[in-house]
């Protein structure tokens, strides 16, 4: 896959053209990047402002407003302008998008809408579709693109050249079906995508410097924008037509390409839907086929972390700066200037100065103590040994745990352990809707890895504590390893491996409890509890009621301590 | 730019309908909007405040005081003059702290002067217009609980920093979330007067034709906006008419007593869903022009008033919409 960089290139040329298409998603692919970015910048006028968004932003320098240090210091309110205003006609560059808080997202979200007049450039550096940037931003993006898998010898290309600005492409009626046709066939719900993908084409059409829009230009439209966002495949025609030739992506770039069929009216919709079946990436096909598409609906890694600084309980007052909703402690503040007031009056007075003289460093601000969201993860042996029966009460007791969390707030992440594999079937959610589907997706069978069950789970855990969170590990399993953490088959190893992963939970220090799920209580799963130092519950004739009464009930001690 | 008009939005007419409801009647208590990104939920509701007539505002009030009830802020309105004003329209953002949403002390004025005052916060800037929150599903509770208080009230009571404040805060809370990214606590989505569900068009020619009208948009708002001038005005016209007319629309008791049969027949409890079943059903039949509440009405408007409020069984794979359909054909055989 080299053509990553020559589309992540288009795209620049394009959004050089038309502001409107939002700005890019680029992930991965470290000087790959950096050189899209140098395009860009090169395709845009040279005075045109180009920051970089830091994380810890506050909403003060993010929206402007008053800079509270500024005005004390002198007396005067100071304003200060916000970073969106003054990229406004630039180009914001969010590095680490994946991790961008939700709040921050949806100010720059609501810019965008608001015609803010710069482009959104997000660099992902997330793993896996479970940490992308927040959706808010994705959707009002018109570009999604994969870096990853760019050749260092890839780099050495011509970079793009500004396009000269024609008149706007006409966009026939038999084009946006087509357009509208194929984001049905890809399971794209969202209008966004497909408005984005008929301005790409218009804007494609106007590179190439043509009245209207062609063949070529709704493929551009479709490999850019549309199959980044599938989340199903395009039902297969009746006749299988022969496989689709990889297309050269520098065909589209060529500006005065003669494609052989240039009249819009040429382009039957199957055409295109066919087209766009060999344009998906392979990434986003390996999602599809695991039915996980477009469901990463958790809007950004680090999102919800909350500010111990906005909300909680009380704790007292401490030296720091007020702004990005920290609230000032103001009785605090006047306290730590008054003692110095005879001192500082001995000094010229700024001007404009009020009846007390503060420093930066009498400014307090309140602190409050916040409880830590439990995120609660179950761990289910889906093996053929935690017999079926056995299963739907796993099940029954997880949608009831659930619909108790949701209430809560508390979250909540499913893993499954079955034949050789442990599977995130859930990352941490408080959405029911996703927790049931998951839930009856589950298949029972097969042998059990309870060494990489446990091991998955341990790395969610780690994930979850990493965000701020406070993981509880629920496994639900009848104890009986009988495949290694390698995938191999042998009751001995598989045991072996299960009691050091077991271990491993236990010297990470993360609360647990095992759930023995096997009609007679064995010494397998006891020995497993034993290791991870957690609480064995064996449940020989429990249903999903006392399943979970076990539950909340081993949950309880550790909740005290949060 | 003009804003996208209201009556250009293709489809979508749940929505739009619980939206002129909620205009008609504000003491209707809020929309709930769900649904996937992207369809449109935020453009309605921005596309209804600025169809809606300006209205008067006193000179300079910080509360937005009406010239009917002038001096009723906790400042003193320094003017006697109103002028014109488009209906406020406050997209409250997802960050958003209790300190903006309420207001707060002005700090500034605060350590300067030593000056005790507030600094009206987004609550007030709603006032007679409308509050719209995306994704409210990943507000912060304690900030839900707050701004439906307010919104039923229709008073914002600041208790806090020294500070004792009240004032009006009357707007329509519009609320938007996908629940597949996490859901509102029950005992919150109650308090909603009507909720819709939207999805997307999945017909061909509907996409099309939204394709077409945001172009025409994005080319010339001005023009577009004109061209659809007089289908708007339709729209204002039939809510004007619907205003005028609540007050004295009768409401039959064969009316209550179906309202009362439907709401147990999908089972659900408390005086609220009844409430405002009955009142939506009085501000559709406002909006079609009717003298008299019927049947009709009531059905009409029963999903959106009633969708929300039914018990959720977490076994129960089938949509709440679905099930008070199943409830009205049952009851009404």
């Amino acid at each position: 896959m080299t053509n990553g960089l020559a589309d992540a290139l288009l795209a620049a040329r394009l959004l050089a053209a038309d502001r409107k298409l939002g700005g890019m998603v680029l992930r991965g692919g470290g000087p790959a990047r950096d050189l899209v970015l140098q395009a860009l910048r090169g395709l845009l006028p040279t005075d045109t402002p180009f920051r970089r968004l830091p994380g810890h932003i506050d909403e003060d320098r993010l929206t402007g407003g008053t800079d509270i240090a500024a005005s004390l210091a002198t007396g005067s309110l100071v304003l200060q302008r916000g970073l969106l205003a003054e990229v406004s006609g630039g180009v914001l560059v969010v590095p680490m998008a994946e991790r961008l808080r939700t709040d921050i997202a949806g100010r720059i979200a609501q810019a965008l809408d608001n015609g803010g007049g710069f482009l959104l450039v997000l660099l992902d550096d997330g793993e896996g579709p479970d940490e992308r940037p927040p959706l808010a931003l994705m959707e009002r993006v018109a570009f999604d693109l994969s870096l990853q898998g760019v050749r260092a010898a890839d780099l050495h290309c011509d970079m793009p050249e500004t396009a000269v600005a024609g008149g706007t492409p006409s966009l026939e009626s038999e084009a946006m079906s087509a357009l509208a046709a194929t984001a049905t066939a890809l399971g794209i719900a969202s209008i966004r995508p497909l408005l984005q993908a008929a301005a790409v084409a218009r804007a494609h059409a106007m590179l190439g410097g043509q009245d209207s829009v062609r063949r070529a230009d709704l493929e551009a439209a479709t490999r850019l924008v549309l199959a980044p966002r599938a989340t199903q495949l395009p039902s297969e025609p009746e006749a299988p037509p022969p496989p689709e030739p990889e297309r050269e992506p520098e065909e589209a770039e060529r500006p005065d390409n003669d494609e052989d069929d240039d009249s819009v009216p040429d382009i039957p919709e199957d055409l295109l839907i066919e087209a766009a079946r060999a344009m998906i990436p392979p990434d986003v096909l390996e999602l599809i086929a695991s039915g996980r598409a477009q469901r990463s609906a958790r809007g950004g890694g680090a999102g919800r972390r909350t500010g111990s600084a906005l909300r909680g309980k009380p704790l007292g007052a401490r030296p720091g700066m007020p702004g990005g909703g920290v609230r000032m402690a103001l009785v605090d503040t006047l306290r730590a200037a008054i003692p110095w007031q005879p001192l500082r009056r001995r000094e010229p007075a700024p001007e404009g100065a009020g009846p007390i003289r503060f420093r930066r460093d009498d400014l307090r601000v309140r602190r409050f103590e916040e409880r830590a969201t439990t995120v609660t993860i179950f761990a289910v042996d889906a093996s053929g040994s935690a017999a079926l029966a056995r299963l739907s009460e796993a099940k029954g007791a997880v949608e009831l745990i659930l619909a108790q969390a949701y209430v809560k707030r508390a979250e909540v992440a499913l893993v499954a352990f079955r034949g050789t594999e442990a599977d995130l079937l859930l990352p941490p959610t408080r959405s029911l809707t996703r927790a049931k589907r998951a839930l009856a997706e589950l298949p029972g069978g097969g042998g059990t890895p309870l060494a990489r069950g446990i091991a998955l789970a341990r790395q969610l855990a780690d994930a979850v504590m990493s965000r701020g969170r406070t993981p509880f590990l629920v496994f639900l399993t009848d104890g009986s390893a009988n495949v290694a953490a390698d995938g191999t088959s042998g009751r001995a190893q598989a045991n072996a491996d299960a009691l050091a992963a077991a271990r491993g939970i236990a010297s990470a220090g993360l609360d647990a409890v095992v759930i023995d799920i096997s009609p007679r209580p064995r010494p397998e799963a006891a020995r497993i509890a034993e290791a991870m130092r957690a609480r064995y519950l064996p449940l020989p004739f429990a249903d999903a009621k006392a399943l979970k009464a076990a539950v909340t009930l081993a949950a309880e001690p550790q909740k005290k301590r949060a | 730019m003009a804003r996208f008009p209201f009556s250009a939005i293709v489809g979508q007419d749940e929505m739009k309908l619980a939206l002129l409801i909620a205009a008609v009647d504000p003491s209707i208590g809020g929309v709930m909007v769900f649904g996937d990104r992207g369809t449109g939920k935020s453009t309605a509701a921005r596309a209804l405040a600025s169809l809606l007539p300006p209205i008067m505002v006193m000179d300079g009030c910080r509360y937005g005081c009406s010239p009917d009830a002038p001096h009723t802020c906790p400042d003193p309105c320094e003017s006697n003059k109103a002028s014109k004003r488009p209906v406020p329209f406050v997209d409250l953002p997802l960050g958003a702290t209790e300190d903006r949403v309420l207001g707060s002390l002005d700090l500034e004025r605060a350590l300067r002067t030593g000056e005790k005052t507030f600094e009206p916060g987004l609550l007030a800037r709603a006032h007679r217009g409308f509050l719209y929150i995306d994704e409210i599903n990943l507000l912060e509770d304690h900030l839900v609980d707050l701004l439906l208080d307010v919104s039923a009230s229709g008073e914002n009571v600041v208790e806090r920093e020294g500070l004792s404040v009240r004032h009006k805060a009357k707007f329509v809370l519009i609320g938007s979330g996908n629940p597949e990214e996490g859901e509102l606590r029950p005992q919150l989505l109650d308090r909603f007067g009507l909720s819709v569900e939207v999805r997307t068009p999945r017909e061909i020619e509907n996409r099309v034709e939204i394709m077409r009208r945001c172009a025409s948009h994005d080319a010339d708002s001005e023009a577009f906006a004109a061209q659809w001038a007089e289908e708007d005005d339709k729209v204002l016209q039939q809510i004007a008419r619907g205003q005028k007319k609540l007050a004295k629309i009768e409401v039959p008791d064969s009316v209550l007593i179906d309202a009362a049969g439907i709401c147990s027949a999908v089972g659900v409890d408390g005086l609220r869903g009844e409430l405002t079943l009955m009142r939506a059903a009085r501000a559709f039949a406002a909006l079609k022009g009717a003298k008299v509440v019927k049947r009709d009405h009531l059905l009409h408007v029963a999903p959106m008033a009633l969708r929300h409020r039914l018990r959720r069984d977490v076994l129960d794979e089938s949509g709440s919409t679905a099930r008070i359909d199943r409830a009205i054909a049952e009851h009404f055989k």
